[in-house]
């Protein structure tokens, strides 16, 4: 008899499953377990206040990313918090045998930059860290997903996690995108048809034409915002891309193991007529480069598109959110985007700081100068993302354009370092959310792709990459 | 943690969709604070002015809604970031229970892990149980876990369904970790089965390569 069509995701959790504990909730084996700065001292000082050990610290790895300066001189102990959280996560990892990657190392950067990059994450993984956008490392075929602060010292604890399996969707993106249109713009679109809570309950799956096409880094950017798509887990079969991304990295498999885990990797995407319990498919030819004009990443239209009138919303609590999101962003229905002058630049993040994301940028400014009303940052994601840029001359054209060229962390995506956009102001910014006073209070956050960042910072003003390149 | 049977006391509604953890909690207050100060920056960018005074137009000011257990929101409550300070900020707050027609997926981890019961009813359930608050003279509400019913200020009841595991564990105020592992030896029978099957996931040692 054939055995049922599977999904990737069905493959890879039925996989993990430990034990089937009662009401639908599985005990589910943990692959990776990333740190970061922010629980990563304190969850290991909580795990050894109870008395109990690291259940696999060769499973565990840290880096500090939220609260790190990122200034080109920055220490340790430039920011006031990160003096202390680093500290602490440095000698608890030590102390319980984790692997942490320090300032200034090969291996630093923001903790869903690196995973990939190193080879930590992996096809077919079950991988888990407290933060949301775990969901990035679902871009190599890897079940990833964000957990909060108890369910962070439960893995700790016993590798596994409790969890409730949730029910699969599947966006299927088919065309050829067109040119100057990114990722980061499929992804946007895609939540500005769906919404932002589309995706809640589900573990999406990214497929079609348009996604087997994408680099792996590329790949990622679509993953890293399932979390803003509403859905905590989003995945894209690995393919000969994937396998040829891992080759060679420093946590990947070597020799005959490499082979027998592409074996592996080989069985894992979705059987032909798998079953997905919702289904949506979106044209990616038609997709134009996207930017925010609102407080939630689904408020999002093309570059050359008007704001949205919420009068003409028939939902009242929508209509609402979209009022107040209009009056904290400054800005007035039927207006065009282009053209609106932006205070800030900012390049960077888990979303679009990686090299590829630098290229795009780099691109548009190269030759060129930022304009004198913005100040302009590249925050490479990673401490060998920013030495491979470097050694591409990237950093050359972003600083004889006027940009900072800064070191590896989260910097302004979150602002948690201090680094933050001041009250008022408006920025352009690769980053994920653009939430109420989430670069900052009171700071108006537009989310666009590297290359449209870049164009709005040698425009001085939201600006339609297209004509720039 | 500690059991949760019923709460009884002001519920305040605050009908918003998409409601994030940013907004619940800034990002700025997760690093250099204890858990349990957090309510004091609960819908912090909401709540104050400029100059740190109350924001009288945000409904948790209001003088009818002072000392809220309950909140009654909109959809996606709690979306965002998986920052499970958003949680500790609404306990400090004073919340016991949420009540809305969805949530964000991590968020509603976490609010059960810490205690916090949150209930999903259909949406136009939600706004009428917001217009029956709204319409009352006390606006107190009662939310039994144990009969899984809703008592609006008005006196009318509204059943609610919950996951049996989640209200078991919130009943018996259960230690997921203790319980956990009591099955260490599952654990490790699964993670030996699996090293023999995919022994590269517990090769960890970074290899030797040129740097990419
Ligand atoms: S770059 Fe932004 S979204 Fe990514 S982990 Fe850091 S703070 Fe979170």
């Amino acid at each position: 008899m054939q055995a049922q069509p599977r999904t990737l995701f069905d493959k890879v959790w039925s996989s993990h499953v430990v034990a089937d504990l009662s009401g639908g909730v599985s005990l589910l084996a943990i692959d990776r377990h990333l740190l970061h700065d922010l629980e990563g001292g304190g969850s290991l000082r909580r795990i050894a206040g109870r008395g109990l050990k690291v259940h696999n610290p060769e499973l565990t790895f840290g880096v500090p990313d939220h609260a790190v300066a990122t200034a080109p001189d920055r220490r340790a102990d430039s920011t006031p918090n990160s003096s202390r959280l680093l500290s602490e996560m440095k000698e608890r990892s030590k102390e319980s045998g984790v692997t942490y990657f320090d300032l200034g190392t090969e291996g630093h950067g923001i903790v869903h930059v690196i995973g990939p990059e190193l080879g930590l994450s992996q096809p077919g993984m079950t991988i888990v860290c407290g933060d949301s956008h775990t969901c990035t490392h679902g871009g190599l075929g890897a079940l990833a997903f964000g957990i909060g602060a108890t369910e962070v010292m439960h893995v700790l604890a016993t590798q596994t996690l409790r969890q409730t399996r949730p029910t699969t969707m599947r966006v299927t993106l088919d065309g050829r995108l067109a040119p100057s249109v990114a990722a980061k713009d499929v992804i946007l679109a895609t939540i500005g048809k769906i919404g932002a809570g589309a995706g809640r309950g589900h573990a999406v799956e990214f497929a079609g034409s348009a996604i087997r096409e994408m680099s792996i880094d590329e790949r990622l950017t679509v993953c890293n915002l399932s979390i803003e798509l509403g859905a905590k887990i989003g995945m894209i079969a690995p393919d000969d891309t994937t396998i040829s991304y891992l080759a060679g990295r420093p946590y990947a498999p070597q020799g005959e193991l490499f082979d027998r885990a592409c074996e592996h990797w080989r069985s894992l995407p979705s059987d032909d007529g798998a079953r997905f319990d919702v289904e949506h498919r979106i044209d990616a030819a038609a997709i134009a480069p996207q930017v925010t004009w609102g407080t939630s990443p689904q408020d999002v239209i093309a570059v050359d598109q008007r704001i949205p009138d919420p009068a003409h919303e028939s939902d009242p609590q929508r209509r609402r959110a979209m009022e107040a999101a209009l009056a904290y962003m400054g800005l007035t229905p039927g207006q065009a985007l282009e053209g609106t002058p932006v205070d800030w630049v900012f390049v960077g993040s888990c979303t679009n700081g990686r090299l590829s994301d630098i290229r795009e940028a780099a691109r548009v400014v190269a030759g060129r100068k930022v304009a004198p009303n913005v100040l302009a940052w590249v925050v490479p994601g990673s401490e060998s993302t920013q030495r491979a840029a470097e050694r591409e001359g990237l950093d050359k054209i972003f600083l004889s354009a006027g940009f900072e060229w800064r070191k590896s962390g989260c910097s302004m995506c979150a602002g948690i370092n201090g680094d933050t956009v001041p009250p008022g102001q408006r920025s352009v910014s690769t980053t994920n959310r653009n939430f109420v006073g989430r670069q900052g209070p009171n700071a108006r956050t537009h989310l666009a792709s590297p290359a449209m960042a870049a164009a709005a910072a040698i425009a001085g003003c939201i600006a339609d990459a297209r004509k720039l390149v | 943690m500690e059991k949760f049977t019923r709460v009884t006391g002001v519920a305040v509604p605050l009908m918003r969709a998409n409601i994030d953890t940013d907004v619940i909690v800034p990002a700025k207050r997760l690093v250099g604070h204890q858990r349990d100060e957090l309510g004091g920056f609960a819908f912090e960018a909401h709540r104050y002015r400029p100059d740190r005074t109350d924001n009288p137009d945000f409904v948790l000011n209001q003088a009818r809604y002072r000392g809220a257990k309950i909140l009654v929101t909109g959809e996606n409550f709690g979306c965002g970031s998986s920052r499970e300070s958003a949680v500790w900020a609404l306990a400090g707050f004073g919340f016991h229970c949420v009540i809305a027609p969805s949530f964000g997926d991590i968020f509603f981890n976490n609010a059960f892990q810490n205690g916090m019961l949150l209930v999903c009813m259909a949406k136009d359930e939600v706004e009428r149980l917001a217009a029956d608050v709204e319409g009352s003279v006390t606006p107190v509400m009662t939310v039994n876990l144990v009969s899984r019913a809703i008592t609006a200020p008005s006196g009318a009841e509204t059943p609610f369904e919950i996951d049996a595991e989640r209200r078991q564990a919130l009943l018996e105020g259960r230690d997921e970790i203790g319980m956990t592992l009591a099955r260490d030896a599952e654990i490790r029978a699964f993670q030996a089965c699996d090293r023999a099957v995919r022994p590269w996931i517990y090769r960890t040692a970074p290899q030797d390569t040129e740097s990419a």
